[in-house]
């Protein structure tokens, strides 16, 4: 049976992108006859030579009328081998959340690059908010080969490039293959035109990335979301007493036997069973949704945090975190917020502000506040403790969302520790990606 | 014609736990039921009022079979709603009727047809009934104060649907901003919404109708026998194969015919059609899908070749 990987697509404006996710969903035979047939009406009325596969993914009658990319589409195909989720997203500088929006739940970036213009600083900027996102793999397309008579100087002189920028973000896994995306070259086939290159194609590469994150590898965390108790409800009479955790394992391993601590409350114990609609399990794993019965009677309640005993966070009230500010309205010290992190929402208020982040130097640069698309260091202190982790050792713990307890906008993403600090830190724990 | 189920299960019936993989990797099946659990338990803990839209379609049945799983062993924690055209296939209805009566949920009808015998709608000149469900659907949902509702919607279904967020903020109209939605980042869903205002959530944004096809066929959840092959009187219209009905009459120029058909969308009567197909199981239907050139909304609902952005303009007036 097929596994799922999630990917994100990136780029600069005319760097081909929609075109190469076309062509993606083209020759994975992923486009079916009449969506077709519905984009080569269009392009003929619109007196197109050609079929523009573009306006496959841009869905929205004002990306049509306006022939730009607004907010992130999601694609669907599927291989033999595995099936894929790709975020499509619109590639223009003021965008940048929608980046942020796709790179959250991506296991690999694709991005983007002209060989004919090689990096730019908007690849630099992709670059960077893969690295803040820490997304595990990123694939670097160097589009348009054919444009440089598939010159094998050119490809290597762009990926020298690419590999330096990403060092200096602390990137480690990036990888960089030549593409022609009109043509089809190196996308889903291997091309005979760049004989140079013996890797794999796009697709190969993303048929044979590892999905996700091994849990074994991270300590356990379940963030409880509700607490089901069937009461009178149950028709099995056994399950009046029923008490059960329901949620979703956000990282590592968890089985039955295992020492617990609820947090904030300190409390411990131990998981007496780990119930499922399907059956009881001995073990489960991130990213599991599962029921835990614990052997104490604990007053546990949504929003607590079950994690692993042995290898506990802590619990702080004072959060110094990296924003990327989505809201029209600038963040200045002293605004009030609500904290959403993991099945938790708690008051703040944001202390301060030290500093924007440049894109283009990977520096903190004084700011008194974001503005948006802005990515900031912030400090926040909240009404009560929360567990959180820093968001470079743990991903789904070390999140969080910044909403205005007025309007309910959605104002920033949010990750716990310093921007970029794996690349300032080479002593950070890096999160472990299984092959 | 079977309209009971095994649906929406027992415990233990699942079979979507593959034993093919190493441990501690998930299916591609298990994360896409992980990832709706995981969305039905926030909605239910954050929401005062939530509805599941439950017409008896094939989305609308692996939404509650999902809904099932997430609570189990406690009840299902909302009521369903479905909103009836009055256009609906008989058997659909049974089973609608037969799987709540089993599983002892509360279901609420919000009925076109009382919303044309007092005048508030009027029957269009096209006699699709699809788009008059708007109104009946906001009214249901205002009187009955749904803050979350529920739908069976998927991404892959459509190019505006592919830019729906899973959840998706609704104002007191009921109306859609595709320009001004909530980003939507990791798994923390943002069900904030002022008084009068409700959130429409899509459990199965994710799912291609290939994995709704397949995890019916793993978990063995039964369906309405109209989606495999039978026999049926049909005609031809806007190159889809049309069933003889109360609702559905041919024209002069349009001659009867025995064929043997399957629907790949249950919908109104009046604007859903049928394909030609020999699929009688679920492995045939898995196959066939798989192996389909046409995606189902343009095999066989008529109501989405109004125009091109059809399905955009219902979504902003507050269609599912």
């Amino acid at each position: 049976m097929a596994t799922l990987l999630r990917l994100a697509t990136a780029g600069s404006v005319d760097d081909g992108k929609s075109t190469l996710v076309g062509r993606l969903l083209y020759d994975s035979k992923s486009v079916l006859t009449d969506q077709l047939d519905a984009v080569a009406r269009v392009s003929r009325d619109r007196g197109l030579e050609a079929t523009d596969l573009a306006l496959l993914t841009d869905g929205l009658r004002a990306e049509r009328e306006q022939g730009i990319t607004i907010d992130v589409a999601y694609r669907y195909f599927a291989t033999a081998r595995r099936s894929f989720i790709l975020a499509d997203c619109p590639g223009h500088v003021q965008y940048t959340r929608n980046t942020v929006t796709g790179a959250s739940t991506a296991d690999v970036v694709v991005l983007l690059v002209d060989a004919r213009k090689g990096l730019l600083e908007q690849t630099r900027r992709h670059l960077a908010v893969a690295s803040l996102l820490r997304v595990p793999h990123v694939v670097v397309a160097v589009n348009k080969i054919d444009l440089v008579g598939f010159d094998e100087a050119v490809f290597a002189d762009v990926s020298a490039q690419v590999q330096a920028a990403a060092a200096d973000l602390g990137l480690d896994d990036v990888r960089t293959l030549p593409v022609s995306a009109l043509d089809g070259d190196n996308v889903v086939d291997r091309s005979t035109r760049t004989p140079w290159y013996t890797g794999p194609s796009l697709l190969e590469v993303l048929e044979e990335l590892p999905a996700g994150v091994d849990p074994v590898t991270e300590a356990f965390r379940f963030p409880v979301q509700v607490v089901l108790r069937p009461q009178d409800a149950a028709r099995d009479p056994l399950l009046r007493d029923y008490r059960g955790y329901a949620g979703q394992i956000a990282a590592g391993v968890v089985a039955v036997g295992d020492p617990v601590v609820a947090l904030p409350s300190g409390r411990t114990s131990t998981v007496q069973g780990i119930d499922t609609a399907d059956g009881p399990l001995e073990v489960a794993f991130a990213p599991q949704s599962v029921t835990l019965r614990l052997a104490d009677d604990l007053d546990i309640a949504r929003g607590d945090l079950l994690a692993a005993a042995v290898d506990a966070p802590t619990t702080t009230q004072d959060l110094q975190a990296t924003v990327c500010w989505l809201s029209d309205r600038p963040l200045r010290p002293g605004a009030r917020v609500l904290v959403k992190h993991t099945t938790r929402t708690v008051q703040a208020v944001v202390r301060e502000v030290d500093g924007r982040l440049d894109l283009d130097t990977a520096q903190l640069e004084p700011a008194d506040a974001l503005e948006l698309n802005d990515i900031g260091q912030v400090r926040l202190r909240l009404a009560s403790p929360v567990a959180a982790e820093e968001y470079v050792v743990a991903r789904r713990t070390g999140a969080f969302l910044l909403v205005d307890a007025h309007d309910g906008m959605t104002l920033a993403a949010g990750m716990v520790g310093a921007p970029l600090s794996a690349a300032r830190c080479p002593g950070a724990r890096p999160v472990q990606y299984a092959i | 014609m079977s309209t009971t189920t095994t649906a929406t299960a027992a415990p233990a019936a699942g079979r979507t736990g593959e034993q093919s993989l190493p441990p501690r990797r998930l299916t591609q099946l298990q994360t896409l039921e992980s990832e709706s659990v995981h969305i039905f338990r926030e909605v239910a803990a954050e929401f005062e009022r939530p509805v599941l839209l439950f017409s008896g379609g094939k989305d609308s049945v692996v939404m509650l079979h999902l809904a099932l799983k997430a609570f189990w062993p406690a009840p299902v924690p909302f009521p369903v709603l479905h909103v009836d055209t009055g256009h609906n296939f008989p058997e659909v209805l049974a089973y609608r009727d037969a799987t709540v009566d089993r599983l002892g949920l509360r279901l609420e009808v919000a009925r076109v047809q009382d919303y044309l015998d007092d005048g508030r709608l009027r029957e269009r000149t096209d006699g699709t009934r699809n788009p008059l469900q708007t109104l009946p659907l906001l009214d249901a949902i205002r009187d009955h104060r749904f803050d979350a509702v529920f739908g069976g919607g998927r991404r892959d279904e459509e190019k505006a649907r592919a830019k729906e967020r899973i959840y998706s903020l609704r104002d007191e109209f009921g109306q859609w901003d595709p320009r001004n939605q909530r980003p939507e980042l990791w798994n923390l869903y943002n069900g904030r919404h002022a008084p009068g205002e409700h959130v429409r959530v899509f459990p199965l944004s994710n799912w291609t109708e290939l994995d709704i096809w397949r995890y019916i066929a793993a978990e063995r959840i039964e369906l309405p026998a109209l989606y495999y092959a039978h026999d049926r009187e049909v005609f031809r219209r806007d190159g889809m194969w049309i069933a003889v009905g109360p609702h559905t009459q041919p024209r002069e120029d349009e001659p009867v015919t025995v064929r043997r058909v399957r629907y790949r969308t249950l919908g109104d009567m009046s604007c859903t059609g049928a394909v030609e197909s020999d699929a009688t199981d679920v492995q045939d239907v898995v196959d066939e899908v798989a192996a389909t050139r046409l995606t189902e909304r343009g095999a066989t609902r008529a109501d989405d070749r109004l125009s091109e952005a059809a399905m955009e303009d219902r979504k902003k007036e507050g269609y599912f």
